[in-house]
């Protein structure tokens, strides 16, 4: 795997994506939702870029834009060269078939009434990439890949057990072999002990495949840990993005280091020392979002400017994108 | 000084598919103003655990199949679930957060008279006083304007703010020891900081026990001076909070705290070591320990005898193995 050549296999630029919300009978739209507010972003070839932020920040907006599953408001999304924000509806299979998803919700995401084999062959049926005996080697294939017995190809999904689903989710991810695969909160719905196996499972994969992640979750340790680099999401913009160990050693923007501090690390000893900021209030509503920067009215560090404009994403330094003016 | 001391409680369910031992054998204690946490993944029984001490368990399916809990001398088991004597205790002396505050909050009627109920009934206020009271509540727990927002509906609320009220009316009748069930696993990280400082907080003003039931290894570590971890039905190991993570001595402890990411770890520091297998299906368990089969440890005694009581290895910390792993 080679990272320094910082190949980009995704450009966001200037992503919007607003739902509107309508009244009345003539569905006139009253106001926007600001789900994803002007944000831009690379992911490089085989990095695992972390998308995190808490509910409603827009970050699973976001990995459903890429995969443009939405048709984003404004901005263009660069993929292998091309802007898939703008081709139209009938022909985005063609290039959807190089980027695969993975969903947080292994029972709600898979078909109850499916085989896991269809499951995991569908994508390369869609795609005409295989059939009959073909399409069968690669489902067992693909079961072996994700640590799965094929024998278990006839069962449906209830009959897996939660982490087994999710494997399957990922099987059906890999199977048109894509070069990016959306993370969405894969382990959030697993159990403790059930979430290592996941982690590692998607680690070996990228390795052995060469894969690239944006890997959506809220757990900001999970994120660290498997990330190259981290984008912290508030309220529809990016607040901070740099590398994974930097984000910890060094966070700059006062929202990252709060939303830090509030996470416990699983360690008394460390845990006395921390120094905890608490953040005041709740997160806006991304209809009517504050002016200026969005993280102003619960900011300990906010001076009059910060209601003015929006701070813009600035480079300060080895790649350390900060959206702050008072840092 | 011992508040609450649940000895040896066992519930089980009688299924369509078989007996479920839920908490199978469960004992802890719980002394004046302390934090303590139990802990476990899904399903092993923490919540069943609480539940069963409050009584709040229905049945059938549910039967309670012995144990003690004693409180203030008496056994509260010995008591009808409905009965006199258990409802003057439930919600006044012991209370309980739970989890969803969207569900366990009554949709239908606003926060005052959800609020007020409890003063009124155990505390005896007329409802004015009741209401004073109600307003006080909720100006400690950090409700903004709580004088307009109590004539509020739950649906009016946020989240976090609505497990505020939630808080609150586990505070009413000044208790002695609170429950917390998941309380803040509804809810974002920046609020959970926010709900546990202000819990933590209150109870060490008011010196009430307060025991957090989570599978968030890092909210025990943070709050927790002693913790009690669960699998399967039962307490496997159990000690002081820096001696369980700095010094686990059973397999399953161990595993856990290994197959945890640690926020402040570099990438690609450390591999993260799985607990292989699944956890148990506890519909008709065999009498080994139910660990076995994901057991990395194991020994030829394993196999054949039962399940091991908990076994003193240190001031203060049990468990419930046959093999005593020292150290990481």
């Amino acid at each position: 795997m080679d990272k320094s050549q910082n190949e980009k296999i995704m450009q966001v630029k200037n992503l919007k994506m607003y739902f509107p919300i309508t009244r009345g009978l003539l569905r006139r739209k009253v106001a926007d939702i600001k789900a994803v507010d002007d944000i831009s972003f690379d992911i490089k070839k085989h990095e695992t870029l972390g998308l995190v932020g808490e509910s409603g920040c827009g970050k699973t907006t976001t990995g459903r834009c890429i995969l443009r599953l939405y048709q984003p408001t404004s901005g263009s999304i660069i993929f292998s060269g091309i802007d898939i924000s703008k081709v139209p509806e009938r022909k985005i299979i063609e290039h959807r078939r190089d980027m695969g998803v993975i969903f947080q919700d292994p029972f709600g995401s898979l078909n109850p009434r499916q085989s896991a084999g269809s499951i995991v062959g569908d994508p390369l049926k869609v795609h005409h990439m295989a059939y009959g005996k073909e399409l069968k080697k690669r489902v067992i294939e693909l079961f072996e890949i994700v640590g799965l017995d094929p024998s278990m190809m006839d069962r449906v999904p209830h009959e897996f057990s939660g982490g087994q689903r999710q494997r399957i989710g990922i099987a059906r991810a890999l199977a048109c072999s894509p070069s990016l695969i959306v993370c969405d909160e894969p382990i959030s719905a697993l159990d403790v002990s059930i979430q290592a196996q996941i982690i590692n499972l998607l680690e070996e994969l990228q390795e052995k495949l060469g894969l690239t992640y944006l890997f959506i979750a809220h757990d900001l340790a999970v994120v660290q840990h498997i990330s190259d680099r981290v984008a912290v999401m508030y309220l529809g913009r990016i607040m901070e993005l740099t590398d994974s160990s930097e984000l910890y050693d060094n966070p700059l923007h006062p929202y990252t280091k709060a939303l830090l501090s509030a996470i416990p690390i699983p360690d008394p000893d460390a845990e006395k020392t921390r120094t905890r900021i608490v953040l005041k209030g709740e997160v806006p509503s991304p209809v009517n979002p504050p002016p200026g920067c969005h993280f102003h009215p619960r900011c300990s560090l906010a001076i009059k400017e910060c209601s003015q404009a929006r701070p813009p994403l600035r480079d300060v330094g080895n790649e350390h994108y900060v959206a702050c003016i008072r840092v | 000084m011992v508040l609450l001391d649940v000895q040896n409680i066992k519930t089980y369910f009688h299924t369509e598919y078989g007996l479920v031992k839920a908490a199978d054998g469960v004992s802890f204690q719980v002394n004046r103003g302390e934090i303590i946490g139990l802990v476990g993944e899904s399903g092993c029984g923490k919540s069943v655990s609480i539940l069963s001490v409050m009584q709040l368990i229905t049945s059938p399916p549910g039967e309670k199949a012995g144990g003690k809990v004693i409180f203030e001398g008496k056994d509260l088991l010995q008591y009808t679930a409905n009965g006199p004597e258990m409802r003057a205790i439930r919600g006044s002396k012991i209370t309980m957060i739970f989890q969803e505050p969207m569900t366990s909050l009554n949709p239908v009627l606003t926060i005052a008279r959800q609020l007020t109920e409890t003063l009124e009934l155990h505390l005896d206020m007329d409802k004015g006083a009741a209401r004073e009271r109600a307003i006080e509540l909720l100006k400690m727990v950090g409700v903004p304007d709580a004088s307009r927002r109590i004539d509020d509906y739950p649906h009016q609320f946020s989240g976090g703010m609505r497990q505020r009220v939630m808080i609150a009316m586990a505070l009413s009748c000044n208790p002695m020891i609170i429950f917390a069930d998941e309380p803040t696993t509804a809810v974002d990280v920046t609020t959970q900081a926010q709900l546990l400082e202000l819990m933590k907080d209150l109870v060490t003003r008011l010196d009430t026990s307060l025991v957090i039931v989570t599978h968030n290894l890092g909210v025990v570590a943070r709050y927790a001076e002693r913790i009690y971890v669960m699998y399967a039905g039962r307490i496997i190991e159990s000690g002081l909070s820096e001696v369980i993570f700095n010094h686990p001595r059973h397999p399953y402890t161990v595993g856990l705290l290994n197959s945890v990411p640690k926020l402040g770890e570099k990438h690609g520091e450390r591999k993260l070591i799985p607990i292989y297998g699944i956890p148990p299906n506890l519909i008709n368990m065999p009498p080994t320990c139910a660990f076995l089969p994901r057991c990395t440890e194991k020994i030829g005694r394993c196999a054949k005898e039962p399940w091991p009581e908990l076994r003193s290895v240190g001031k203060d910390h049990y468990i419930s193995c046959y093999v005593d792993i020292k150290g990481k």
